[in-house]
């Protein structure tokens, strides 16, 4: 840390600091809270970029694969789903899985010609229409199961904490899958790949009902062990002292609490991934990466397994995308599938790697708290520049509401141009690379 | 008779749709396909391209139904659409100069002119839902139809009706056009040559006295008017919609990837194999098959192999597979 990027982080924290003395704490933290969630993701966005140079764009979809695993893991299990279809999904989706399995053993194994490609064939139609017929009426049975209330197969009641590596483990297995396949492509075709494979999640799960409700929703997803309900804080008698005693409002100091909890959790796991994060660029395994990364080929003549490295690196930085994406779940306190748009959570979060500075991990957390406060904020000034611009024009006007109306837009404007500008002026970000 | 009502529903379910629609795609990925031919990057902001130009169009076409002006029969939209490829083509130029041409004199790694596409998307947007707002609009006028289904029903008796939407026909009227006229550009014109001879050999063609500026400035002034004809054609077949525009990428790009980045010929295949193998997965084969089938196999579910929903994952299995077999796509790409 060199006192220029301390300044840097000094200046930021003044930024929050800002906000909480003119406009309220309130906001100062929940901004706070999810620019952390959004750190955790530009680590392991700066993870794939910029030790490696893998170019993921599907960072959206590891989020949402994230958000997915809370559900699967910390919501309570719904009474009688799994009796109705339970196994028949699973087996279903076991007989997807085989089927694909078998093609690539059939691909590897039989000699090229037209025999392999007939029997591929036949193997990847039956197989699908097995798994349909397995699978199909088991999903019926669970979305009929009291569809109103739930209509889904229910999770497992675990601890919120435990959902946060299992999201990390989802995104895991889904990255491997797509390294396997995508990986040892150009860069901009594995662009291209991840940008699709991030709708893909997306689309299953708005319509896959039976996995989280789709469109419809989970809500009252449990919290996280330290934090508390506010409604619990407002009834206990102690509390109630105690903000008496320095004359706090309750209902607001409780929900200050409640945020500075998980302003704690979530620091402590930033800060976590940073230690484990910095400690790998340093060992000899980071530096196999930057030279991969500088020189593809030397680094092979080396007899690194350029391949290999590049799966690895790529899972696990799918896997912190992942944890983070958990962790903003269980913040929000529900899954709503509508809610991902790859402007915000993938390209949002290339932009704060970019910003920062790609291939130093404090850089990417000091491009998340910039660039998520500049998010947020852009807006209110939009609207005040705006109201500025608009003060001499009569009510009512025709190009006065249009523009007041369309001032909210104005932040994808600011960030494009913010984007453009480090990339011309400052390419290797506020704190560059070492 | 059953057959011909088979034949009769699978033209009008699958088979014009799909060719509409895969117009509407080639037209976008010839567009994806020249600026990775001369600019040699993927342009991550051609969705919103198509967007920004078919906006211009929208405004045109209300201010010239709002001053009375129509085009008899056929969509206000097509007299708006030269002003507009004008309009969006000098934003591009814009773009290039004040952005590309900066990163091109560097000759900066490919994804370096990625990411900035990606800041030229947030920023091109931005203006979209400034201007025009988020929500869906639908612009096409004049006729609706060429044929409509019971006007087919009545004159041949069948069962099955046969409707062609006039924005069908005129999308693969435009289409033909275009692609004419670009070919014919592309082969028999000076500059067009120059511009094949850029993209094969950038080195050699600097060497020949072909000027890179003129090269990459005609590039992009074709692009946008590509762009814009394929958004207007688009949103008249369906509708406008700033979001539905930026996910119209993937299919696009999966058009030009499947007919191998950099060939023309190829993003026109490729465009009609991704639309025809979407329509196709997503359409339920039931009334298809009942007319074929006797009826004691005649299916009761709906026969459809994926729901609408998941027509991404069609483009994109597609892109997956033909950049694991075929890298290089159907017609050897990188050459214009």
């Amino acid at each position: 840390m060199t006192p220029r990027n301390l300044a840097l982080f000094a200046a930021v924290a003044l930024l929050f600091l800002i906000t909480g003395v003119f406009q309220s704490w309130n906001l100062a933290l929940s901004i706070l809270n999810m620019a952390i969630v959004s750190a955790i993701m530009a680590m392991g966005v700066n993870i794939q970029w910029g030790y490696a140079g893998l170019f993921n764009v599907g960072i959206m979809g590891f989020a949402a694969l994230g958000g997915l695993a809370v559900v699967l893991t910390s919501s309570q299990p719904v009474d009688g789903a799994w009796r109705a279809g339970g196994p028949g999904i699973v087996l279903g989706l076991l007989l997807g899985v085989a089927t694909i399995g078998l093609a690539v053993a059939l691909y590897r194994r039989m000699p090229k010609g037209l025999p392999r490609t007939a029997a591929i064939l036949a193997v990847l139609v039956g197989g699908f229409f097995l798994y349909r017929a397995v699978f199909d009426p088991a999903v019926v049975a669970v979305e009929a199961n009291n569809p109103e209330a739930f209509g889904n197969i229910g999770g497992f009641g675990l601890p919120a904490l435990i959902a946060w590596p299992m999201g990390g483990l989802l995104a895991a297995a889904a990255a491997w899958a797509i390294g396997k396949t995508a990986l040892g492509l150009r860069s901009d075709y594995l662009a291209i790949a991840t940008l699709g494979i991030a709708e893909i999640v997306i689309a299953v799960m708005k319509n896959e009902d039976w996995l989280a409700r789709g469109v419809k929703n989970i809500t009252q997803l449990p919290r996280p062990w330290p934090v508390p309900q506010e409604v619990d804080l407002q009834k206990s008698q102690p509390f109630l002292d105690w903000a008496g005693r320095w004359g706090f409002d309750p209902v607001l100091t409780s929900s200050i609490i409640v945020k500075l909890a998980y302003a704690g959790l979530f620091l402590t796991v930033l800060l976590i991934v940073v230690w484990l994060s910095e400690r790998a660029l340093q060992s000899p395994w980071g530096r196999t990466m930057r030279a991969i990364r500088d020189n593809e080929v030397s680094a092979e003549a080396m007899g690194k397994y350029v391949t290999g490295r590049h799966l690895q690196v790529f899972i696990l930085g799918s896997a912190v995308v992942g944890i983070a994406g958990a962790m903003m779940t269980t913040l929000d306190g529900q899954l709503t599938p509508g809610s991902y748009s790859p402007l915000r959570y993938t390209f949002l979060i290339w932009m704060m790697v970019i910003v920062g500075g790609s291939g130093n991990n404090w850089g990417a957390v000091l491009g998340g708290f910039l660039i998520y406060w500049l998010w947020i904020m852009v807006e209110p000034m939009g609207l005040w520049l705006i109201g500025a611009v608009t003060a001499g024009m009569t009510d009512g006007s025709w190009l006065k509401t249009h523009l007041q109306d369309g001032a909210a837009h104005m932040r994808l404007v600011t960030m494009g141009v913010i984007l453009l500008l480090v990339l011309r002026f400052s390419p290797r970000g506020l704190i560059p690379e070492k | 008779m059953d057959l011909l009502n088979a034949l009769v529903a699978f033209t009008n379910f699958v088979f014009v749709p799909a060719v509409a629609y895969g117009a509407q795609l080639a037209i976008g990925a010839l567009g994806v396909t020249l600026i990775y031919g001369i600019l040699r990057f993927s342009n991550f902001a051609h969705g919103d391209t198509m967007a920004f130009g078919t906006m211009v169009t929208i405004l045109f076409t209300w201010w010239f139904q709002s001053v009375g002006i129509s085009f008899g029969p056929l969509p206000t939209a097509l007299l708006a659409l030269p002003v507009a490829i004008v309009l969006t083509a000098l934003f591009v130029l814009g773009t290039d100069r004040v952005v590309y041409r900066f990163y091109r004199r560097q000759r900066a790694a490919t994804s370096i002119l990625v990411i900035v596409s990606l800041g030229v998307t947030f920023i091109m947007n931005g203006i979209t839902r400034f201007i025009i707002g988020t929500e869906e609009q639908n612009f096409a006028d004049g006729e609706r139809f060429v044929i409509s289904a019971a006007a087919f029903r009545a004159a041949t008796g069948l069962a099955e009706g046969l409707a062609i939407k006039s924005t069908q026909a005129i999308t693969l009227a435009t289409a033909v056009i275009v692609v004419a006229a670009l070919f014919w550009f592309l082969n028999r014109t000076r500059t067009g040559k120059s511009m094949r001879a850029f993209s094969d050999n950038e080195d050699l063609a600097l060497l020949s006295g072909i000027n890179p500026e003129r090269v990459v400035a005609v590039t992009w002034i074709i692009t946008a008017a590509l762009a814009t004809i394929a958004g207007v054609l688009y949103g008249l077949d369906k509708s406008f919609k700033p979001f539905t525009y930026f996910q119209l990428l993937l299919p696009i790009f999966a058009a030009a990837v499947v007919g191998g980045l950099g060939s023309p010929v190829g993003a026109i295949a490729g465009g009609f194999v991704i639309a025809f193998s979407e329509v196709m997965v997503t359409y339920a084969w039931k009334k298809v098959l009942g007319y074929l089938l006797p009826e004691s196999l005649a299916p009761e579910a709906l026969v459809q192999l994926l729901t609408t929903d998941y027509k991404f994952a069609v483009s994109f299995t597609i892109l997956i597979a033909v950049l694991l077999f075929k890298p290089t796509g159907l017609f050897r790409g990188k050459s214009v």
